[in-house]
C-alpha cells in the first residue's frame, strides 16, 4: 500500500478496494480512518467516565454526608474519594487527553493531510488502538475488582503503590489493574508513535516538503517522537513497580519500612527513582496533550481568520522546542521530594524557559487574528476558547517554576487549577475544535450550528468558573487530595468557593449534552456536507466528505505551496489550495 | 474582480465572547487586588518567608501584567477583526517582531527566574547554623511524630524492628542505646521564638509531606532518606502543621501543629517532657 504514495504527482491508480465484511471493515480494520474514529469514540466513552467521576468527586467535597444511592454504606468514604481522583486523573490523561487529539484525530488526518493513502504500518496501527482498547478495559476493571480502585493518585506514588493492599485499600488487586493498563498503554503508544513518524517521514505527497506541512501535522510529529521518547521510560518503570509489587523485588522501596506495625522485607530502593521515571514521562506527556490542540488551533485560527498563519516557522519552530524543552523541565515536579536543591535551581531556569516558545505561539495566534476577516463558527469559537484558556493556564506555571514560591503552592489546589486550565480544558477545547472542525469530513454531515454555539458559551464560562477561583483556594492553603476539610481549621472558611465550584462543574457538565446530542443527531440527520465547506486548503479538503478507501479516490494529490495561503493579494478567491496547480489558480485581472 | 456573495456574520458573537473575557480579566483583578478572605495566604513568620511573598507578588506584577494585556488583546481583535464585509489583510508575519517578543519574553522569564532563586538558596543551598535546635520530624500513616534529643543533644540510634505504638515506642528508638533513653516524643512540634530550628523530615512507610503556610514551606518526608529543613520562626503562635502529600485513606487527617512559644516557655516545655519520660 505505501508503494502508492512513492508513485509521483497526481497519478491515478484503479480505486482500492474496501474490505467486505462487517468485522474486517469496522472491528479490525486497517484503514486509519476507522482506527481513528474508532480511537475518538473510546475517548468519549473515556470522557464521559471521567467527568461523572469528576462530578461525583465535587459532589462529595460540599455535600461529605451525603446519602448516596449506588455507595455502599450510604456515605462515601474517603477511600472511595481518593480512588475517584485516581480513576479520573488517570483516564483522563490517558484515554482522553492523549487518545482523542493524536490517536484520534492524528491518525485520521495526518496521512490525509499529507497525501498518504494510510499510515506507513497499517497492520501496527489496528494493534495500537486494541493494545489501548485492552488498557482501557484493564483500567475499568480497577472499579470491580476486591478492595476496589487503587487510591495512589494518577502518578502512582511508591511506597504507596509498591506494597500491595497492606498500604490501603485499592492497593492490591486495584492498583495491580491500574499498573497493568499503563504498561498496555504505554506499548500502543510506542507503536503508535513509530507509525506516526515513519507515516511522516516517508508518505508525504510530492512537493509536501516540511515547511509546508500544516501545523496540525508540525503537532502530531513532534507528538509522536516525544511519545516514542518517553512512554518507553514508564513502560520500563510500570515494570519495575510490577516486580516490586509481585516479585519481591525493591527497585523504589527502601530498607526498615514499617507499615501498619509491619516491617517490610524490602532494601536497597529508593521511592524518588520512580518519580524520576514517572515524570520523565510525565511531563512530556502534558505536551503530548497539549501540542496537538495547539496545531489544531494555529490551523482553525488562520482558517477561520481568512489569513495565513503568521510566523509559520517561527510556529513550526516553537512546537519543536516546546518538544524539546519538554524532556528537560520534570524535575520541576519533585522541587520539595528531597531532590537536590541544586537540580532544583537547573529544572526551574530550564521550566521558566519553556514560557519563551509558548509566549511565541500566543503572540503568533494573536498576530494571525489580527487585520483578519474572522468568522465565529463553531471550531473558531473553540480555538479562540483553547487560546484564552492556554494563557491563563500557562502563566500560573510562571509561580509553579520557581521552587521557592512552589513551596507554598506545591500540592494545593492553585496546581490543580494550572494544569487543568493548560492541559485539561485547553487541551479539550483543541478536541472540540477538531471535531466540529473535521466532522463533515469525517461522517459526511454538518454539525448544528446553534448547538455548538450553546455548547461553547457553557463550557467556556463554566471552565473559567470552575478553575479560576481553584487559583485562589490554592494561594490561601487549600491542599488537594484532601476527602474532607473537616480536621484542618484554615481549609473551613474556603467551604463557599467549593459550593460555587461544584455548582459551575454541573452546569459545565450536564451542558456536554448540547455536544453528545449534536454529535449523534448530526450523524444521522445533519445537512450533507461538500468536499470542502471551511474553503480550507490542506489535503484534506480535495476528496470526498468521507473520503474513500484509499484517501484520494486512486488519484494521489502533489502540493504546490504552504497550508495557508488565505486572502493571496491578486487572485480571486480568498483560499488557494495546496494542491491547485499554479497555472489553475484564478487571477483578478 | 468577480462579485462575492457579502456573508459577513452577525456583530453578536464576537461581542458577547469579547466581553465575556472583559469579564473575566476584571474579575480575576478584583479578587487578586481586593484581598477576599477566601483569596488570601496568612503573614508568613520568617523572613525568608516575607522574601518569597516578596517573590510571589512580583511573579503575580508579570503575570497578572501579561495576563491582562494577552487577554484584552485577544478580546479587541476579536471584536475589531470580526467579518463585517472587510478583506483580510495579507500578512505572513514579521522577523523582526519576532525577535523582539522573543528577546523580551527570555529577558521577563528568565529574569524573574533568577530573581526568585535568592529565596530557595536560603531555606535550601544553606545548612542551618550548628547551634540549631534540632528535632527530627516523622510521619506515617496518619500522624506525625517528632522527637527532641534530650539534655544530652543525641538522638538514641532507631531499630524498626523495635517500632510498637502500643507500647509507647512509635518511632522504634533502640532501648539498647543509652543516647535515646532521654529522647523526647511528641505529637506536636514546639519550638522557641527567634531560634533557628533544624527539622530532620523522614518517614516510616509512604512519601508523607511536613507543611506550614506560615513557614511558606513543605517538605516531603520520603522514606529511606532524612531530609533537613531550617527555619526561624519570629511571631510566637499556633500554626497548623498538614501532610500533602497523598499518603492513603487517612491523609486529611493527618494534622499537628507547630507551637512558636517564648523562651521560657520553651524551657518549660522541655522540662515537663523530660520529667513524663
Amino acid at each position: 500500500m505505501s508503494s502508492h504514495a512513492h508513485a509521483g504527482g497526481s497519478t491515478v491508480h484503479a480505486p482500492m478496494a474496501e474490505p467486505s465484511g462487517f468485522i474486517r471493515k469496522y472491528i479490525f480494520s486497517v484503514d486509519h480512518k476507522v482506527i481513528g474514529i474508532q480511537y475518538f469514540l473510546l475517548a468519549l466513552t473515556a470522557v464521559v467516565i471521567g467527568i461523572v467521576l469528576s462530578l461525583l468527586m465535587r459532589f462529595h467535597l460540599v455535600w461529605p454526608n451525603a446519602t448516596l444511592p449506588f455507595v455502599s454504606g450510604g456515605q462515601m468514604s474517603q477511600e472511595q474519594y481518593l480512588a475517584l481522583v485516581t480513576m479520573h486523573g488517570t483516564i483522563m490523561v490517558f484515554f482522553v487527553l492523549t487518545t482523542a487529539p493524536q490517536g484520534g484525530f492524528g491518525n485520521y488526518f495526518l496521512p490525509i493531510q499529507i497525501g498518504a493513502p494510510d499510515m506507513a504500518f497499517p497492520r501496527l496501527n489496528m494493534l495500537s488502538f486494541w493494545v489501548t482498547f485492552l488498557a482501557f478495559v484493564s483500567i475499568i476493571a480497577a472499579f470491580i475488582v476486591p478492595g476496589g480502585a487503587p487510591i495512589s493518585g494518577w502518578t502512582g506514588y511508591t511506597p504507596l503503590s509498591g506494597l500491595g493492599e497492606i498500604t490501603g485499600p485499592g492497593e492490591g488487586w486495584g492498583q495491580t489493574l491500574w499498573i497493568v493498563s499503563i504498561s498496555l498503554f504505554c506499548l500502543a503508544s510506542l507503536l503508535g508513535a513509530l507509525n506516526f513518524i515513519a507515516t511522516t517521514i516517508d508518505l508525504r505527497a510530492p512537493g509536501m516538503s516540511l515547511m509546508r506541512l500544516p501545523l496540525t501535522v508540525w503537532g502530531w510529529f513532534v507528538t509522536a517522537i516525544l511519545g516514542l521518547l518517553a512512554f518507553g521510560v514508564l513502560l520500563a518503570g510500570g515494570i519495575l513497580l510490577l516486580l516490586d509489587r509481585s516479585a519481591g523485588t525493591s527497585f523504589f522501596i527502601p530498607a526498615g519500612l514499617v507499615v501498619n506495625d509491619q516491617l517490610q522485607a524490602h532494601s536497597g530502593g529508593s521511592p524518588i527513582l520512580w518519580q524520576h521515571l514517572f515524570w520523565f514521562f510525565g511531563h512530556p506527556e502534558v505536551y503530548i496533550a497539549i501540542l496537538p490542540g495547539m496545531g489544531v488551533a494555529s490551523h482553525i485560527l488562520s482558517t477561520f481568520a481568512r489569513k495565513p498563519v503568521y510566523g509559520y516557522r517561527a510556529m513550526a519552530y516553537a512546537i519543536c522546542a516546546i518538544g524539546f524543552l519538554g524532556f528537560m523541565v520534570w524535575g520541576h515536579h519533585m522541587f520539595v521530594s528531597g531532590m537536590s536543591p541544586y537540580s532544583g535551581f537547573a529544572f526551574s531556569v530550564l521550566t521558566m524557559s519553556i514560557g519563551v516558545p509558548s509566549a511565541i505561539k500566543t503572540f503568533n495566534w494573536l498576530g494571525t487574528l489580527w487585520g483578519g476577516k474572522i468568522q465565529f463558527k463553531s471550531p473558531m469559537l473553540f480555538a479562540l476558547g483553547f487560546v484564552s484558556l492556554f494563557v491563563s493556564g500557562g502563566l500560573s506555571g510562571l509561580f509553579l517554576a520557581q521552587p521557592a514560591v512552589d513551596n507554598m503552592l506545591h500540592a494545593t489546589y492553585y496546581v490543580v487549577a494550572h494544569f487543568h486550565l493548560v492541559m485539561g480544558v485547553a487541551a479539550i477545547f483543541g478536541i472540540f475544535a477538531a471535531t466540529y472542525f473535521w466532522f463533515p469530513k469525517m461522517f459526511g454531515r454538518m454539525m448544528s450550528e446553534p448547538l455548538g454555539k450553546i455548547h461553547f458559551w457553557f463550557t467556556f464560562v463554566g471552565a473559567y468558573c470552575i478553575f479560576m477561583p481553584m487559583h485562589f483556594i490554592g494561594i490561601a492553603g487549600g491542599i488537594r487530595r484532601y476527602a474532607d476539610a473537616s480536621a484542618v481549621g484554615f481549609l473551613a472558611h474556603l467551604q463557599p468557593v467549593h459550593q460555587f465550584m461544584t455548582i459551575a462543574a454541573f452546569v459545565t457538565g450536564f451542558a456536554q449534552l448540547f455536544f453528545l446530542f449534536n454529535f449523534f443527531y448530526s450523524l444521522k440527520f445533519g445537512p450533507k456536507a461538500s468536499k470542502n465547506p471551511w474553503n480550507a486548503t490542506t489535503l484534506e479538503w480535495d476528496t470526498d466528505s468521507p473520503p474513500p478507501i484509499d484517501n484520494f479516490g486512486g488519484h494521489y494529490p502533489s502540493v504546490y505551496r504552504g497550508p495557508y495561503e488565505f486572502s493571496v493579494p491578486g487572485a480571486v478567491d480568498d483560499f488557494i489550495p495546496q494542491w491547485v496547480e499554479p497555472s489553475q489558480v484564478a487571477r483578478a485581472k | 474582480m468577480r462579485i462575492r456573495k457579502r456573508n459577513s456574520g452577525s456583530a453578536a458573537t464576537p461581542a458577547l465572547l469579547s466581553l465575556i473575557i472583559v469579564v473575566l480579566v476584571a474579575v480575576t483583578v478584583y479578587v487578586f487586588a481586593s484581598n477576599l478572605p477566601w483569596a488570601v495566604r496568612p503573614a508568613p513568620i520568617t523572613s525568608v518567608g516575607a522574601e518569597i511573598d516578596h517573590q510571589y507578588d512580583l511573579t503575580l506584577a508579570v503575570a497578572g501584567t501579561v495576563f491582562i494585556l494577552s487577554q484584552l488583546g485577544l478580546a479587541l481583535v476579536i471584536f475589531k477583526f470580526r467579518d463585517h464585509g472587510q478583506k483580510a489583510h495579507f500578512t505572513r508575519g514579521s522577523n523582526t517582531l519576532e525577535a523582539i517578543w522573543t528577546t523580551a519574553t527570555i529577558v521577563l522569564f528568565l529574569g524573574l527566574g533568577l530573581m526568585g532563586h535568592k529565596a530557595w538558596a536560603e531555606v535550601r543551598f544553606t545548612p542551618a547554623a550548628p547551634d540549631a535546635i534540632q528535632v527530627e520530624v516523622t510521619g506515617n500513616q496518619f500522624v506525625f511524630n517528632f522527637r527532641y534529643p534530650g539534655p544530652d543533644g543525641k538522638f538514641g540510634k532507631l531499630d524498626p524492628k523495635q517500632i510498637s505504638a502500643s507500647t509507647g515506642n512509635p518511632l522504634g528508638i533502640d532501648a539498647n542505646d543509652p543516647a535515646g533513653k532521654d529522647d523526647i516524643v511528641v505529637p506536636t512540634l514546639t519550638v522557641p521564638v527567634n531560634h533557628e530550628v533544624n527539622l530532620l523530615i523522614r518517614s516510616q512507610d509512604v512519601i508523607h509531606n511536613f507543611y506550614v503556610r506560615e513557614l511558606r514551606i513543605q517538605q516531603d518526608a520520603m522514606p529511606g532518606m532524612v531530609v533537613p529543613l531550617h527555619f526561624t520562626a519570629n511571631a510566637i503562635g499556633q500554626y497548623e502543621v498538614v501532610c500533602t502529600q497523598l499518603c492513603g485513606l487517612g491523609h486529611s487527617r493527618m494534622h499537628s501543629y507547630l507551637n512558636v512559644v517564648s523562651d521560657a516557655d520553651y524551657e518549660a516545655f522541655l522540662k515537663q517532657q523530660a520529667a513524663g519520660q
